[in-house]
């Protein structure tokens, strides 16, 4: 069985956004970027499929610009075994990326596809079920355990109500949540090695795909500040202050 | 225009984030609610939807194969129904975010994700962990979107006399079964409506001091129990309880925060809160930016001594 591992270059999660001074978006000009990491968490249970025997190929793929060919080449020291790439300067929306995902999956036929929950930039949540609908296969999302067993995959899903398990045909998609697994750090020979792993570079148009955003931003704000508050200095003080505020 | 509103419910009654939806869909035009689920508790639900004040009409389809919201089987329906509206509204908990973008790609429509706030025909949307705001505006011929609870008002529970229509959809897609669901039950009042909120973090050091110090204050003050994810990482509590970007967003009018730090990961879920609260040992922990009122200290002797005071 095939993975496709679909990963995106972010903002990394350490870093704090700062919004433009002309409101047009975020600045990601010298803004240190890194894979998304629930895209991390993917790929590492893609590869650990792999090494159960599973799987018999991991195949990460990304919708980006030129330099996100650094994201799939860390997927490749993790373990992947070859990468594509559509390379786009554009920003794609979640739509658009599902449909794209949708021709690869067309020719790839994995049985399986394991793709972050959410990206840390737009925080959209949408790519994972979109492509479930335009393949018209099931869907395990926000993942935090994974089985697969023979023709099924078996999800046990964060929900807010606690852990919900489904049982899924494959092919599927599953989308990852936090607690699925520790993803591993690729080790310098792997690094090494990643470098003459197979990258393919396409274009949104080989797949035919119309890429058009449907939103239009119209502005990026800084949320609202909130008004600096006040340290107390016991538990006492810290009681009034709650009772002034009638909050306790 | 209309809107039709996503109806989350469990045991026959209804989910609070569903009446904040309903009001953002008031936003747009007329509102009629679906009920999907296993004939007798869709049936209650949707009579108790009939009753939410501002909805004109409830679409029920009561068939097993609508139980547990199974996104494989409720997106087509809801999509087929979509035919006669131009919005699809459900809460942004973890079943609208499972069920709408499915039910958007089967309209190859781009939804618009954890809405804030409707203005016309633009809508302001969280980005970068909350760092950023985007108001934007669809071309898409009909919308579909989630909205945080917590930046709606919720639409009266009673007070409405909407009629019940049955509908029927395309029924089990034979793709996915519901196993099981482990939750946790509590007797606290439930995390995003709650009014006060008792959260703990990493400081804490274990799950019996978790237990020990958290749950004691959160009982005083009749509040829900929060966790940060380190808290959650590392098994003090479950899932279900993690506050944040990616775990559950609230804004009770008190938010007491013990011993976590403030990554803007958990930030992004509670910055909204009316009052913050943060205790901690380390005076330049980012949570004090945040809080109303610091108090930097031993929270193993502070939390103590506040749930005596209180």
């Amino acid at each position: 069985m095939k993975i496709l591992v679909p990963v995106k270059r972010v903002i990394d999660y350490n870093v704090r956004p700062r919004v433009k001074a002309d409101g047009s978006g975020v600045d990601l000009a010298n803004v240190k970027m890194s894979m998304n990491p629930f895209d991390e968490i993917a790929v590492e249970e893609a590869i650990r499929l792999r090494e159960k025997g599973v799987a018999s190929e991991v195949v990460a793929v990304s919708i980006g610009p030129a330099k996100a060919q650094e994201t799939l080449r860390t997927a490749l020291a993790m373990g992947a075994d070859r990468a594509i790439l559509v390379e786009t300067e554009e920003a794609v929306e979640p739509l658009a990326v599902a449909k794209l995902l949708k021709a690869i999956w067309d020719e790839e036929q994995p049985g399986l596809v394991v793709m972050g929950k959410q990206a840390i930039d737009d925080d959209s949540n949408q790519t994972g079920q979109m492509l479930a609908a335009l393949t018209g296969r099931p869907q395990g999302t926000f993942a935090s355990k994974v089985a697969v067993e023979g023709d099924h995959v078996t999800v046990t899903r964060e929900v807010d109500g606690g852990l919900e398990t489904v049982r899924l045909a494959l092919p599927a998609i599953v989308t990852t949540d936090l607690r699925l697994n520790e993803p591993r750090y690729a080790s310098l020979p792997n690094i090494m090695k990643a470098k003459s792993k197979p990258l393919a570079i396409k274009s949104p148009a080989d797949y035919g795909v119309d890429i058009a955003p449907r939103l239009k931003v119209l502005k990026v704000a800084e949320p609202p500040v909130r008004q600096a508050g006040v340290t107390v200095g016991s538990v006492d003080e810290l009681v009034a202050k709650l009772k002034t505020l009638g909050v306790a | 225009m209309a809107a039709l509103v996503w109806v989350e419910h469990e045991g026959g009654a209804l989910k609070d984030p569903t009446l904040a939806a309903v009001t953002a869909a008031g936003k747009l035009g007329a509102v009629h609610a679906l009920v999907a689920g296993d004939p007798g508790e869709a049936k209650a639900a949707a009579e108790a939807a009939a009753k939410i004040a501002g909805i004109e009409k409830v679409l029920l389809a009561a068939d097993p194969a609508y139980a547990h919201g199974l996104p494989e089987n409720v997106a087509p329906l809801a999509a087929q129904l979509m035919a006669g509206y131009d919005a699809f509204v459900a809460a942004a908990t973890t079943t609208g975010k499972n069920i709408a973008p499915r039910v958007a790609a089967l309209l190859d429509v781009m939804q618009l994700s954890e809405v804030i706030g409707i203005e016309g025909r633009t809508f302001m949307r969280p980005i970068y962990a909350g760092n950023a705001i985007a108001t934007v505006e669809s071309s898409d011929a009909k919308l579909v979107l989630t909205v945080r609870g917590t930046n709606f008002e919720k639409a009266a529970s009673e007070g409405g006399s909407a009629p019940i229509e049955e509908v029927a959809g395309p029924g089990d897609a034979g793709l996915s079964s519901f196993v099981s669901l482990d939750g946790s039950k509590s007797e606290r009042p439930e995390l995003t409506s709650a009014g006060i909120i008792v959260s703990g973090g990493r400081a804490l050091k274990d799950a019996a001091t978790f237990e020990q110090l958290i749950v004691p204050l959160a009982d005083k003050l009749g509040a829900a129990v929060g966790a940060s994810r380190a808290a959650v990482d590392a098994g003090y509590i479950s899932n279900d309880y993690q506050v944040g970007q990616t775990g559950k967003i609230v804004a009770p009018g008190l938010y007491i925060a013990v011993g976590i730090s403030g990554a803007i990961q958990h930030l992004a879920g509670m910055k909204d809160s009316k009052v913050i609260v943060a205790i901690n040992k380390d005076p330049d922990a980012p949570i004090f930016q945040v809080a109303d009122i610091g108090l930097v200290g031993d929270l193993f002797q502070i939390v103590p001594e506040l749930t005596s005071k209180l």
